[in-house]
C-alpha cells in the first residue's frame, strides 16, 4: 500500500495569497467608481496604463530572474501595485507618468529586492514619491472634480478629452480642467485664515464634497477588508485616530491656521493610505502592537508634512518613512510569548 | 466558573459528526496483535516473555525500565510468536521492537481483582498504577504513575481533567464521556486521592453537549468535588498549556512543567483507564479509537485492543477500495501520517483518519511569505511564526532560539492559516532538531576541551610536585635517619585524632545530604533553593573546619611519630564506593543504549556521568598513589608486598599445622611471629591508602 506521507497539519484553510489580493482588488472598486464619477474617465485610463505596463515589467523581471512567470503573475501583487499607483496619480497625468511609475515600482522597488515578500518599501509609494519629486508639475495637476450641484464651467472631461489629455498632453484642455486640490488651497491661503477660505473659495467649497465622497468609498472598502480578516484594524485605526487627535488639538488651539480633523481625514489620500497602502503587510510592522506604533507614526507624519512641508499631500512620504522604521519597530514590539514574563529584546534578539 | 482565554487559535471544520452517529462498537479480536515495546515517552519496556510462550489476557509481557517507562500486557490470550522489529506509529516511519501475539480466540483473562485503593499506601498505589501500564492517552503518552508520583516538594493545588478534545475529527473522548461518565469520575477520585488537589476542574469544549449532559448526570449521583468548565470551541484549547490558561488564567512559565506551578493535567481517557485498572484490576489493554475519514463507509468509534493493526480497523469500518489517499494517526492538525496500514494501535492512538485525496489533498506549492501576520494572529504561544520561519529558512538558529522557537508547541495553527501555504511547522521541527544536534556537538566539544585542559594542567602540576617532593624526600630521609638513631624507642604521642575524625565524618555526611537536597530542589526548580544553598555553604565551611582541625592534629602527631601515621587520618575518598558507582552507571548506560532511545541526550548524559565517575575513581586512586609517593612509599609495590607477606604468613601457619616435630614447631612459630609482625607493619603502612 502506498500512502502519502506528509507532516502535520494535514489540512489548511483554503485561503491563498492570490485570494487575499483578489479581495483587495474587490474592495477597491467603490473607490475607483467614486473617482471615475467625480474626476472622469482619467482614473480608468490610468488604471489601464499602469496595469498593462506593470504586468509587462513584472513578466520581464521574472523572465530575467528565471522564475516561472505564470505562477508569480498569478499572485496579483503587481496588479494591486498598479491599481494603487493609478488611483494616486492625477487622473489626467500624461501616459508616460504611469509607465515610468510602474517601471520604478516593479523593477526597483520590488524585484531588485527579491520580489514579493522582500521589498522593504511599498512599491507604489516609492514610484509615487519619485514621480512627485521628478515631475512636480504633472503630479500636482489634479482635475477639478465634477460636482453634483455644479455651476456651468465645471464638468468632468469627456472621454475624448481625457484621451487627448493623457496621450497627447494637450495643455489647453489641461488648463480647462485642472486646478489646485482642496488641501492645496487650504495650505496656500495667501494670508487668509482657513475660515475665510471656506467662506470664499468656490473650488474648495464644492470640491470638498467630491473628496469626501471618494474618502467614504475607500473607507467602505477598508471596512470590508477588515471584516474579511485580510488585515487587522490596528494600522488603519491608529493612523486615523492619531491624525484626528493631533489635528483636533492643533485646530482647537488655532482654528484659523490649521485644518480641522474631519477634513484632514477626508480631503486627500488619508483613507486610501490608511486602508490600502499602510496595510500592505510586506513593508509594514508585523505584530499587532508594532502595527499600532507604525500607524501612529504615519498619522503624525501626515499631519507634520501637510502642515509644514512643501508637498500637497503627505501620505507617500509618511508611509515610506515608516517603512524604513518598520524593522526597528518590529524589534521593539515583539509580543510577549506564552510563559515568558517579557518579550526578549536586546542585542541577542537582533 | 470564569473562563479565561488564550491568544490566537483557529476554527478548522470540525468533522466530528460523522463518527458520533453510532455508539461505540467492540472491534472483533484480531488474529495477530503487534505490541510495540515503546508506546510512550521515556525508555522502552523490557519484554519478559519469550517466543512460544502462552499468555493470558492481561498478563504482563514487558516491564518498565527506568523511572519513565510503562509496562505492557497481553491484550488477549494467545501465543507469543515473535519479538522483532516491526513498523510502528511514529513520525519517523521507522520500525521498532514489537511483541507479536497470535490470539487463540478464547480471550481468556488472567486472574485479576479489584484493589481497595483507599487501604493502600500512596507509593504502593503508584506502583500498582505503574504495573497496570497506565500511560497518558491524550498526546505524548506520558506514563501516568510518574505524573501522579510527584515528590513531596510539589504541592498540587489544581487538578485539571482534559476533556477538550479540540482537534477536528476526533471523538474518542466525547464518546467515552457519553457512555462511561461515571467511570471517568471514579478514575478522577483515584487521582484526587493521590494528589489531594484543593481544586479539580474538567475542561470541555462547548461542541460536545451530549458529553456535557452525561457528565452532569453522573456528577449529580457521584460524591465528588469538582467543577465542570465548558470552554468555547477553539483549536488548540486541548493543548495542556492552553487549557491551563483557559481554566486558571495562569501561564506555565517557559521551560517549566505544570506541576511546578501546582497544576496536574490528566486526560479523561486516562482517568477511565485508571478506574478499570484499580477498581477492576484490568490493565490498559484496550482503548476507544475514532475511525473516520471519507475513505471509510461507516465511520465510528471502536473499543480496540492495543496492538490491533490498522488494517483490521479499516476493514471493520468498511474501507472504500481505492479511496484511501492519506492515513493519519491522530488529528489532522498534529497527527502523523502512516506509511502502511500494518502499523498497530498503541495506547495513544485516539484517532485514525482514512482520508481521500479530495479531503486532504497534497498541499499546494509554497509561495513567498507576504508577512501578512495571519500566522501571528493564530499562534497560541504568542510567537512570531513568520520571523521564526525566516530564521529557520536562513539557518539563523541562534535568532530563532531567541525568538522562543522552543516555546512552539507545533500545533500547526500558523500553517493552517498561512495564505502562502508555507509548511511552517516543518521548518520549526527542522530548526529545533538542528539546534538540538548543534547543542549536543557543542557539549561534546566542551567536554573534550575541558578534559584536555584539565589533563594538561594536571601533568604540569605533577611534574612540579614531583621535583619538589624528591627534594623534600631526600631532606626528610636524612633527618629521619638521624632521629631514628636518637630515639629508637620513642612512644608515639597520643592525640585526640579519633574524636576529630568522627567530627569530620559527621560534618561530611551532613554536607552531602544537604547537597543532595539542594540538587533535587534545583533540578525541580523549587522555591527555597536559596536557603538550601546557604545551608550547604555553611555546612561546607563546618566540614572544612573539622577537616582542618583533624589535619592539624594529625600533622602534629605525625611530626612526632616515626611512622607516617599522619597520612592515615587524612580524609580519603572511598575507593570501593567509587568503583561501585562506575559499574552501576556503566550498566545503566548499556541498558539505555540497548533501548535505542530516540532522544540520545539521556544516553549522552549517562556517558558523561560514566566518564566523570570513572575519572573520579582513577583520580582517587592516582591521588592515593601520589600521596604515598609523597611519604616515600611506592603504593603499587607496597600493595604487592602486603599480598606477599600475607601469603608468607599463611604458608607458615599451614606448615605449623602439618608439622608434628616439637622443635620444628617452635622455630616455625618464631618465624611466624616475625612474618606476622612484618605483615602487620606493611599492612599498617598500606592502610591509609585504601
Ligand atoms: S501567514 Fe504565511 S504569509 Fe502570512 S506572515 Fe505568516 S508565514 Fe508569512
Ligand atoms: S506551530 Fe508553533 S508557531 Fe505555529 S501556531 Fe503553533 S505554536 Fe505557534
Amino acid at each position: 500500500m502506498s500512502l502519502i506521507r506528509m507532516s502535520s497539519p494535514h489540512v489548511t484553510r483554503s485561503n491563498t495569497s492570490s485570494g487575499v489580493m483578489q479581495l483587495v482588488l474587490l474592495a477597491m472598486i467603490p473607490g475607483i467608481l467614486a473617482l471615475t464619477l467625480f474626476f472622469g474617465w482619467g482614473t480608468l485610463l490610468q488604471i489601464a496604463i499602469c496595469l498593462i505596463s506593470g504586468l509587462v515589467f513584472e513578466a520581464l523581471a521574472l523572465r530575467l530572474r528565471g522564475l516561472p512567470i505564470s505562477r508569480f503573475l498569478g499572485d496579483y501583487s503587481a496588479t494591486v501595485t498598479a491599481l494603487l499607483l493609478a488611483v494616486s496619480i492625477p487622473p489626467s497625468a500624461p501616459v508616460w507618468i504611469g509607465i515610468v511609475g510602474m517601471f520604478v515600482a516593479i523593477l526597483f522597488a520590488k524585484q531588485v529586492y527579491g520580489g514579493i515578500g522582500n521589498n522593504p518599501f511599498n512599491p507604489a509609494m516609492v514610484a509615487y514619491a519619485l514621480l512627485l519629486v521628478s515631475f512636480p508639475v504633472q503630479m500636482t495637476s489634479w482635475n477639478l472634480p465634477y460636482v453634483l450641484s455644479g455651476s456651468e464651467g465645471w464638468s468632468i472631461p469627456a472621454l475624448s478629452d481625457s484621451l487627448s489629455l493623457i496621450f497627447a498632453g494637450s495643455s489647453q484642455v489641461m488648463d480647462a480642467y485642472t486646478g489646485a486640490t482642496p488641501l492645496d488651497i487650504l495650505r496656500n491661503r495667501d494670508g487668509f485664515t482657513t475660515e475665510e477660505m471656506w467662506r470664499s473659495d468656490q473650488t474648495l467649497i464644492e470640491g470638498a464634497a467630491a473628496y469626501h465622497a471618494v474618502s467614504a468609498a475607500w473607507f467602505m472598502g477598508g471596512i470590508y477588508l477588515i471584516y474579511k480578516k485580510v488585515f487587522t484594524w490596528h494600522t488603519p485605526v491608529s493612523i486615523l485616530v492619531t491624525l484626528g487627535l493631533v489635528s483636533a488639538i492643533a485646530y482647537g488651539v488655532d482654528p484659523s491656521n490649521f485644518v480641522d480633523p474631519f477634513n484632514h481625514l477626508t480631503l486627500g489620500a488619508t483613507m486610501l493610505a490608511a486602508f490600502f497602502i499602510a496595510t500592505d503587510p510586506v513593508s509594514s510592522a508585523t505584530s499587532n502592537r508594532g502595527r499600532i506604533v507604525f500607524g501612529i507614526g504615519i498619522g503624525l507624519l501626515i499631519f507634520i508634512i501637510r502642515t509644514w512641508g512643501n508637498y500637497p499631500d503627505a501620505v507617500a512620504f509618511s508611509v515610506l518613512l515608516m517603512n524604513l522604521a518598520a524593522p526597528m519597530i518590529d524589534h521593539y514590539t515583539q509580543p510577549r510569548s506564552y510563559g515568558h514574563k517579557r518579550p526578549r529584546l536586546g542585542p541577542k534578539g537582533e | 466558573m470564569k473562563v479565561f482565554s488564550f491568544h490566537g487559535g483557529i476554527h478548522p471544520p470540525e468533522n466530528k459528526k460523522q463518527s458520533t452517529r453510532a455508539s461505540v462498537r467492540q472491534l472483533p479480536i484480531p488474529k495477530t496483535l503487534v505490541i510495540p515495546t515503546q508506546q510512550h515517552l521515556g525508555l522502552a519496556a523490557d519484554p519478559v516473555v519469550s517466543v512460544g510462550d502462552k499468555v493470558l489476557k492481561g498478563q504482563i509481557i514487558a516491564e518498565p525500565v527506568g523511572r519513565i517507562s510503562a509496562s505492557l500486557h497481553a491484550p488477549t490470550s494467545g501465543t507469543v510468536t515473535a519479538i522483532e522489529e516491526q513498523p510502528v506509529p511514529h513520525a519517523s516511519g521507522l520500525t521498532a521492537e514489537c511483541i507479536v501475539i497470535e490470539s487463540d480466540g478464547l480471550d481468556q483473562w488472567i486472574e485479576h481483582q479489584a484493589i481497595d485503593y483507599k487501604a493502600l499506601e500512596r507509593t504502593a498505589l503508584v506502583n500498582k498504577i505503574r504495573q497496570m501500564g497506565i500511560a497518558g492517552m491524550g498526546g505524548a503518552g506520558f506514563p501516568t504513575d510518574v505524573k501522579l508520583n510527584l515528590g513531596s516538594d510539589h504541592i498540587v493545588t489544581t487538578l485539571i481533567i482534559n476533556a477538550a478534545e479540540c482537534e477536528p475529527y476526533i471523538t474518542a473522548d466525547d464518546m467515552l464521556m457519553r457512555e462511561h461518565a461515571s467511570e471517568i469520575l471514579e478514575g478522577i477520585k483515584i487521582i484526587q486521592y493521590l494528589l489531594e488537589p484543593t481544586h479539580t476542574l474538567i475542561g470541555i469544549e462547548d461542541n460536545k453537549p451530549n458529553a456535557i449532559r452525561a457528565l452532569n448526570e453522573a456528577l449529580a449521583d457521584a460524591d465528588i468535588d469538582l467543577d465542570l468548565v465548558v470552554v468555547p470551541t477553539k483549536y488548540p484549547s486541548g493543548g495542556e498549556r492552553q487549557l491551563i490558561q483557559l481554566l486558571t488564567g495562569v501561564e506555565v512559565p517557559s521551560g517549566k512543567i505544570p506541576a511546578d506551578i501546582g497544576i496536574v493535567v490528566q486526560n479523561v481517557g486516562t482517568a477511565q483507564a485508571l478506574h478499570r485498572a484499580i477498581n477492576h484490576g484490568e490493565p490498559l489493554i484496550q482503548r476507544i479509537v475514532t475511525l473516520t475519514g471519507e475513505a471509510v463507509e461507516h465511520p465510528g468509534n471502536f473499543w480496540t485492543l492495543i496492538g490491533t493493526p490498522f488494517s483490521d480497523l479499516l476493514s471493520a469500518a468498511d474501507l472504500k477500495p481505492g479511496a484511501l489517499y492519506r492515513l493519519v494517526m491522530g488529528g489532522p492538525m498534529m497527527g502523523v501520517a502512516a506509511e502502511t496500514d500494518a502499523v498497530p494501535v498503541i495506547k495513544t492512538t485516539n484517532c485514525l483518519i482514512a482520508a481521500t485525496e479530495s479531503e486532504m489533498p497534497e498541499a499546494p506549492a509554497a509561495q513567498p511569505c507576504i508577512r501578512c501576520g495571519m500566522c501571528e494572529q493564530a499562534c497560541p504561544a504568542q510567537l512570531l511564526p513568520q520571523q521564526l520561519y525566516w530564521f529557520a529558512k536562513g539557518k539563523e538558529f541562534e535568532k530563532a532560539k531567541n525568538h522562543n522557537l522552543f516555546d512552539c508547541i507545533e500545533c500547526g495553527a500558523c500553517a493552517y492559516v498561512c495564505p502562502s501555504s508555507i509548511p511552517l511547522v516543518q521548518f520549526y521541527r527542522f530548526a529545533k532538531s538542528e539546534i538540538r544536534a548543534e547543542e549536543l556537538e557543542q557539549r561534546k566539544a566542551d567536554h573534550a576541551r575541558e578534559r584536555f585542559e584539565a589533563r594538561q594542567a594536571r601533568l604540569e602540576r605533577e611534574a612540579i610536585e614531583k621535583a619538589e617532593r624528591r627534594k623534600a624526600r631526600a631532606a626528610e630521609a636524612a633527618k629521619a635517619q638521624a632521629e631514628r638513631k636518637k630515639q629508637a624507642a620513642n612512644e608515639p604521642i597520643k592525640d585526640d585524632s579519633a574524636a576529630l575524625k568522627t567530627a569530620a565524618a559527621v560534618a561530611r555526611t551532613k554536607l552531602k545530604k544537604a547537597e543532595v537536597a539542594l540538587k533535587n530542589a534545583q533540578d525541580k526548580g523549587l522555591d527555597g533553593v536559596d536557603t538550601l544553598q546557604t545551608t550547604v555553604d555553611k555546612l561546607k565551611l563546618a566540614a572544612n573546619e573539622a577537616e582542618q582541625a583533624l589535619q592539624k592534629s594529625s600533622t602534629t602527631a605525625s611530626s612526632t611519630s616515626i611512622t607516617p601515621k599522619g597520612e592515615a587520618t587524612v580524609a580519603k575518598p572511598d575507593l570501593k564506593a567509587l568503583k561501585q558507582q562506575v559499574s552501576i552507571i556503566r550498566t545503566k548506560l548499556k541498558k539505555a543504549e540497548a533501548a535505542e532511545e530516540i532522544d540520545d541526550s539521556a544516553i549522552e548524559a549517562l556517558k558523561t556521568r560514566l566518564e566523570e565517575a570513572s575519572k573520579a575513581h582513577t583520580d582517587a586512586d592516582n591521588a592515593l598513589i601520589e600521596k604515598a609517593q609523597g611519604a616515600g612509599i611506592d603504593l603499587k609495590q607496597l600493595r604487592i608486598d602486603v599480598a606477599m607477606a600475607k601469603v608468607a604468613v599463611t604458608k607458615i601457619e599451614r606448615a605449623i599445622s602439618k608439622s608434628d616435630d616439637e622443635t620444628e614447631q617452635e622455630t616455625l612459630k618464631t618465624d611466624l611471629e616475625s612474618a606476622k609482625s612484618h605483615y602487620d607493619q606493611l599492612e599498617s603502612q598500606l592502610k591509609p591508602y585504601e
